[in-house]
């Protein structure tokens, strides 16, 4: 039982994670939870039909379809969340100064939110096909066990949204003064691991080469089963042995976001 | 991202040289070999056949490898080229038995 709600736990985390992480810095945007909630549900109906076409999907491309897949999935993501952070370092001064979405903001803020329903239905159609293949496989498995281990799956479900709701509300207490310079460079460091995870993909698909295969080996000092391994792989994109190219696709990214949003900023604090 | 992406498409693809394939099969949930020896220096095409009706998820953090492998399906995944030593292995929906170690040498 524990066994598969640890394995459920873990792949609904990152999901949650981002989740909450978005949730709270899209605070004060009108329409906000609806579009969170189209997002999950799009998200979640999508992942079963990728399910139910892991086969079909992972003989496409001569083998490579799975990696290609979710690295298209990981791709759109880092846009979306690089755009968000580039978003909001233009208008997040201003929401936070009134505290609300007013005139303008309200109108590109609806925009912003249907592109983040987008990014949101992607990482549960991403993490939840997989939660979806697994459950499928304790259910058609042997009998016995069946309803202790899917019961634990649950339980693990629970975990993770559980985990998505603290950070959240653990985000929602950080004052509006700090509050988008945490929830930006939270995004910034998960788009750039994004960006790593989707290198990993094309390279186990002998899509791209690896460069130097590792760069660094660190798992001694800092393994990626650890709690605090896992953690901040999930948060930042740790890997213990990446290859140049993770390493390439991810310092790119991160720059590159970094440079969208210093030369967005404005310069002298809007007076509306 | 897109200039990035469309930079590392135009990196050479490697794929032109005959690759070296290594087979692993799943049953019973559990990986045969359990151990496989590979060159090491050198690309090898993997590939994972899953006779088991349910899905398996092959995942090892010294390979730096994670992939799904569907029930009945076969999976490809191309690792290395590794230095030589013990690269463990496992599937992480039945991490008890389905274990196993590829031996780069």
């Amino acid at each position: 039982m524990f066994g598969s709600a640890i394995i459920v736990f873990r792949e609904s985390l990152e999901a949650a994670l981002l989740i909450g992480i978005i949730a709270a810095a899209t605070r004060g945007l009108a329409g906000r939870n609806l579009w969170l909630a189209i997002g999950i549900g799009a998200g979640l109906g999508g992942a079963l039909v990728v399910a139910g076409l892991t086969e079909t999907i992972a003989e496409m491309a001569e083998g490579a379809g799975q990696e290609l897949f979710n690295a298209a999935i990981l791709g759109i993501a880092v846009l979306m969340l690089g755009w968000h952070n580039i978003w909001m370092a233009t208008h997040g001064r201003e929401m936070a100064a009134q505290a609300k979405s007013m005139g303008n903001a309200v109108r590109t803020g609806q925009r912003e939110m249907s592109a983040l329903a987008i990014l949101i239905a992607l990482a549960v159609l991403r993490e939840g096909s997989e939660t979806a293949l697994f459950l499928y496989g304790l259910a058609a498995g042997d009998g016995s066990s069946r309803v202790s281990m899917l019961s634990g799956g649950l339980l693990g479900l629970a975990a993770g949204v559980g985990a998505g709701w603290v950070l959240y509300s653990g985000l929602a207490r950080i004052p509006l003064r700090h509050f988008f310079t945490v929830t930006s460079a939270l995004i910034l460091f998960l788009a750039a691991g994004m960006a790593g995870q989707m290198a990993r993909l094309l390279i186990q698909g002998d899509l791209i080469r690896p460069l130097a295969s590792p760069l660094w080996d660190s798992s001694s000092l800092l393994p990626m089963d650890s709690f605090l391994g896992n953690l901040l792989h999930i948060f930042a994109g740790y890997e213990a042995r990446p290859s140049g190219m993770q390493v390439l696709f991810y310092t790119l990214t991160f720059l590159v976001i970094l440079a969208g949003m210093r030369w967005s900023r404005p310069r002298i604090p809007q007076a509306t | 991202m897109k200039t990035l992406v469309l930079a590392c498409l135009m990196f050479p693809l490697a794929a032109l040289a005959a690759d070296l394939e290594a087979t692993l099969t799943i049953k019973d949930h559990q990986f045969t070999p359990s151990e496989l020896k590979v060159p090491a220096g050198k690309k090898v095409k993997l590939l994972v056949s899953n006779l088991d009706s349910t899905p398996e998820e092959f995942e090892s953090h010294e390979l730096n490898r994670e992939k799904l492998v569907a029930g009945n399906g076969k999976a490809t995944i191309y690792i290395g080229p590794l230095a030589p030593g013990k690269y463990p292995f496992y599937g992480e929906f039945h991490d008890k038995t389905a274990r196993g170690v590829i031996v780069a040498e």
